[in-house]
C-alpha cells in the first residue's frame, strides 16, 4: 500500500484503511482525540455537532453486529445521518457489481463508507476508485486488517497499563486467520511496545510471521511468562473440518485461557478479547468475567475510537 | 494471402542460435522459404528490400503459452487480436494450451484451430491436446488421433491430475508414440484457496498462500513417473528454485525432461502484489526474490530451455475485484522480447541465449521445424531495434487484454518487422 492513499495531499487522514502505513504520530492523535470523546460519553446528552449534513453508510458485506452498532453510535453521536446497509456477498465479491454498490450510494451524496468485506483488500480496492471527496473506513477486510478494532485495544491498554514502551503483549490463538492479530501487531509496534508474542500451534501461525516484528511460541506458559497484556483471540469453530487442530478439547487444554494457565502472566496483566467470546473454547468464563478482565471496557473504548476516526476525516478535528 | 515475394534483408546482424550464426549477413528468401545467406543468390532479384541496419534478424519467436481465448471466451479475446498482438511481439508460433471451450480434445477443435490459424495468416497456431477428457483428469483423450490433426503435445492445462494411477497410465500410454507431454506441477490440497507465494508479503496482506511445496511436490512425483515410463516431458512455467534443483538432478540422471519459466517470472517478485496489485496474481504466483534471481541463472545457464509470454488476456473487470476473486495471468505477447531484452541489457544473460530460449529451445523441445533461419526452412523471422527506448501503455496494446504489471515501464528493444513464411505480416511505422 502505498502511504498516501490514506493521507491528503496537506497530510491529512484521508481514509482509514490499514494501520500499516499510518504514521506514528497519526495513530496517537486518534489516542488523544478519542480521550476527548469519552469524557464527553460521560455527559448526559451525548451529541456533538462535529459531522452535522454529513452521510455515513455502513456497508457491512459480512455479518457484524457488535462492531457496526458501535460505528453507528459513533456516528450519531457526531450527529451525522447514518445508513446501515448488508448487501449480500455473493453478488458483489466482483469487482463490477461492488464498485455499482458504490457508484450509487456515492450518486446519493455519501461522505463516508464504513466497509466490512469477506475478502482482503476490498477496503482499499474501493479506495482507490472513489473520487476524492469521499472517505472510507476500513471495518475489517478479509484477513487483512482491523484497524479501528487494533486502535480501541491500544486505547483500552493504554487507559490500564499507562505507556506503552514498558509492556509485553501476547497475542493468543487463531494468528493466521486473524485481522485483528495483524492490525494489533502494526499497532503495537508502532506505539513501541517492548515485546510483541504471538502464541499458537504452527498450524495457526501465518508463514514467516516473526518478519512483522513479533516472537512466536508454540507453548502458552512461555508465551504468557511475565506478560502485561494478553489478547486473546476468537477461535472459529469450523478449524477443525479444515485441519488446522485436532478438538476443541485438546485447543483448550493447550491454548484456553484459564486461571491456572493466567498464572505465568504478570500479576496485573489485563485479559482482552475482541469478541464474540467462546467460553470454554480460547477462554474460561472465569478469566472473561473475571477482575481482570477489560473486554467491556474495549467495547466502550470502541465508540470513543470509531468517533475520532469519523471526526480525523470528515471533521478535519486532531488535524492540527 | 499475398503473392509470395522474394525479399532481401539487407544489413543486419542474423542471431540464429540453432546454426550458430551471430554476424552481419544479408538474407534472401523466396517461394516463402530462406534461400540465401551472405552473397545475392545467382538470379535473384528482390521484389522487396528489408533496410535491416543496426538491427536484429532472429528467427521467429516460439511460444509455448498463448491463450487465445477463442473458442469460448470472445469477450476477453479472439484468435484474430490475440494473432494480431502476436506478431507485433515477434511471434510466430504460438502454442494453445487445451483450456479452450470446448476443450482440445477432439480432433475436431484441433482442426478447427490450425484452420483458422491458416486462415488469419499471422502466426502459426500449436494446438496442445488435452492429456485428459475435458481436461477431468480421469480418462484419457485420444492422443494419437489429436497428434494426427496436429497437436504438438499433451498437457492438463492448469488442471492437476490428483489421481497418480491416472498420470501414470497417460504417460505409459503418450509414451508409446513418442509424445511429449507437457506438465503443470501444482498440487491443488496444498494450493487450496491460496492466490499468492505464501511468506511475509501473503502474510502482511491476509491472502491465503500458496507454498513453495505445492510446486516441488508435484514436480518429485511427476520425475518419479517419467523415470519410471520413460517418457519425453517438460514442466512448464516453473515458479521456484527448489523445481528447478529437483529438474537438474534427474537430469543428471538421463531423464529426458525440460522447462520453461513465464517472462514475469523473471521481473516480478511476491513484493510486487504488496499493494493488492491484481495486475500481479499469475498461476503460478510471484514467488521470493531469490526464486527469481535463480530461475534467471537457470535461464542463462541453459538449465531451462525456454521463455514464454504465458499470455493471458483478459477484459476489464475480470481484474477489478478483491485480489482472491480476481482472474489470473498477464496480456503479454507484446512485452515478451523487449523484457527479454532488459535481461540482456541488465547482463543476465547474453542475447544469443535469450533468442534460443525464445526460439529454438522451445522448437527443439516441441521437435518443430521452427526456431532456425537455415537455408531451405520457412521464413519465419523477426527483425528487431536492440535499443530502442518505449513506454509500454496499455491501452495501446494490440491484444484486447491490456492487463499488464508492465504498464509505464521503461524498456529497451522492440520489434519492428516480422515475417511469416515469406509474408512481411507486421512492420511498424
Amino acid at each position: 500500500m502505498k502511504p498516501h492513499l490514506q493521507y491528503t495531499n496537506n497530510g491529512n487522514l484521508r481514509h482509514f484503511l490499514s494501520i500499516e502505513d499510518l504514521q506514528k504520530e497519526t495513530l496517537q492523535q486518534i489516542l488523544t482525540t478519542a480521550d476527548k470523546f469519552t469524557q464527553f460519553g460521560q455527559r448526559e446528552i451525548k451529541k456533538l455537532p462535529l459531522l452535522r449534513g454529513h452521510t455515513v453508510v455502513n456497508l457491512f458485506f459480512e455479518n457484524s453486529s457488535r462492531t457496526r452498532t458501535t460505528f453507528e453510535i459513533a456516528a450519531k453521536r457526531l450527529s451525522a445521518d447514518v445508513i446501515n446497509l448488508n448487501p449480500t456477498t455473493s453478488s458483489t465479491s466482483k469487482g463490477e457489481t461492488l464498485l455499482d454498490t458504490i457508484n450509487i450510494l456515492e450518486a446519493m451524496h455519501t461522505d463516508l463508507f464504513v466497509i466490512r468485506h469477506a475478502k482482503s483488500g476490498v477496503a482499499e480496492l474501493i479506495a482507490r476508485h472513489v473520487p476524492d471527496h469521499v472517505h472510507i473506513i476500513n471495518a475489517g477486510d478479509g484477513q487483512h486488517a482491523h484497524p479501528t478494532q487494533a486502535m480501541l485495544d491500544m486505547f483500552t491498554i493504554r487507559q490500564h497499563k499507562g505507556p506503552f514502551n514498558e509492556l509485553r503483549v501476547a497475542i493468543v490463538g487463531d494468528i493466521l486467520h486473524s485481522r485483528v492479530a495483524r492490525s494489533q501487531i502494526h499497532a503495537l509496534n508502532s506505539l513501541g511496545v517492548h515485546e510483541i508474542r504471538v502464541v499458537a500451534p504452527n498450524s495457526l501461525l501465518p508463514s514467516q510471521i516473526e518478519r512483522l516484528g513479533v516472537h512466536a511460541y508454540n507453548d502458552l506458559q512461555k508465551g504468557l511468562d511475565g506478560v502485561d497484556v494478553v489478547m486473546m483471540l476468537r477461535l472459529q469453530k469450523e478449524r477443525m473440518q479444515h485441519a488446522y487442530i485436532p478438538s476443541e478439547q485438546e485447543y483448550f487444554n493447550l491454548y484456553g485461557l484459564t486461571t491456572e494457565s493466567l498464572a505465568a502472566a504478570a500479576e496485573d496483566a489485563i485479559i482482552m478479547h475482541p469478541g464474540p467470546i467462546n467460553r470454554g473454547l480460547e477462554i474460561s468464563s472465569e478469566v472473561a468475567d473475571g477482575p481482570r478482565s477489560v473486554i467491556l471496557s474495549q467495547v466502550t473504548n470502541g465508540i470513543a475510537i470509531r468517533m475520532a476516526v469519523m471526526a480525523m476525516i470528515l471533521g478535519g478535528e486532531g488535524n492540527g | 494471402m499475398a503473392e509470395l515475394m522474394n525479399i532481401h534483408i539487407r544489413g543486419g546482424r542474423i542471431i540464429d542460435p540453432a546454426n550458430n550464426i551471430d554476424s552481419v549477413v544479408d538474407l534472401y528468401i523466396a517461394r516463402g522459404n530462406i534461400i540465401a545467406l551472405g552473397g545475392t543468390p545467382h538470379g535473384f532479384t528482390a521484389d522487396k528490400t528489408i533496410d535491416a541496419a543496426k538491427k536484429i534478424v532472429c528467427p521467429g519467436l516460439v511460444d509455448l503459452s498463448v491463450r487465445m481465448r477463442e473458442p469460448g471466451q470472445e469477450y476477453k479475446a479472439t484468435l484474430k487480436s490475440e494473432c494480431t498482438a502476436a506478431i507485433a511481439g515477434g511471434i510466430t508460433t504460438s502454442c494453445c494450451p487445451p483450456d479452450t471451450t470446448p476443450t482440445i480434445d477432439t480432433r475436431a477443435m484441433a482442426n478447427m484451430l490450425t484452420h483458422r490459424g491458416r486462415e488469419i495468416g499471422l502466426t502459426h497456431i500449436l494446438p496442445l491436446g488435452a492429456l485428459t477428457n475435458a481436461l477431468g483428469g480421469e480418462t484419457l483423450s485420444d492422443m494419437h488421433a489429436l497428434h494426427q490433426a496436429g497437436c504438438v503435445a499433451f498437457s492438463n492445462a492448469n488442471q492437476a491430475i490428483t489421481n497418480t494411477m491416472v498420470m501414470r497410465r497417460a504417460m505409459e500410454y503418450a509414451s508409446s508414440f513418442d509424445l511429449l507431454l507437457i506438465l503443470h506441477a501444482n498440487d491443488p490440497w496444498l494450493s487450496d484457496n491460496g492466490c499468492m507465494h505464501e511468506g511475509e508479503i501473503s502474510t502482511r496482506l491476509g491472502l491465503a498462500g500458496i507454498p513453495e511445496a505445492a510446486e516441488t511436490v508435484i514436480v518429485a512425483r511427476d520425475l518419479a513417473l517419467i523415470e519410471q515410463t520413460g517418457i519425453r516431458a517438460h514442466f512448464a512455467r516453473l515458479s521456484c528454485a527448489r523445481s528447478v534443483d529437483l529438474i537438474m538432478q534427474a537430469r543428471g540422471r538421463g531423464l529426458k525432461v525440460t522447462a520453461d519459466v513465464a517472462i514475469h517470472h523473471l521481473h516480478l517478485t511476491e513484493h510486487d502484489v504488496a499493494d493488492f496489485n491484481t495486475l500481479c496474481r499469475v498461476i503460478p504466483p510471484l514467488r521470493s526474490e531469490r526464486d527469481k534471481d535463480s530461475l534467471r541463472s537457470a535461464v542463462a545457464q541453459g538449465d531451462i530451455q525456454a521463455i514464454c509470454s504465458d499470455h493471458q488476456p483478459h477484459e476489464r473487470d475480470a481484474k477489478l475485484a478483491a485480489f482472491s476473486e480476481a482472474e489470473p495471468g498477464i496480456s503479454g505477447l507484446e512485452t515478451l522480447l523487449p523484457l527479454g531484452l532488459k535481461l540482456v541489457h541488465e547482463d543476465v544473460m547474453s542475447l544469443n541465449t535469450l533468442i534460443a530460449s525464445l526460439s529454438s529451445g522451445p522448437a527443439a523441445l516441441l521437435g518443430i521445424e521452427a526456431g532456425s533461419l537455415g537455408v531451405g526452412c520457412l521464413a519465419d523471422i523477426c527483425i528487431f531495434d536492440l535499443d530502442e527506448e518505449w513506454q509500454v501503455n496499455s491501452t495501446k496494446l494490440l491484444s484486447k487484454g491490456n492487463n499488464t504489471p508492465f504498464k509505464h515501464w521503461l524498456l529497451k528493444g522492440r520489434v519492428s518487422n516480422t515475417l511469416l513464411a515469406g509474408n512481411i505480416v507486421y512492420s511498424r511505422t
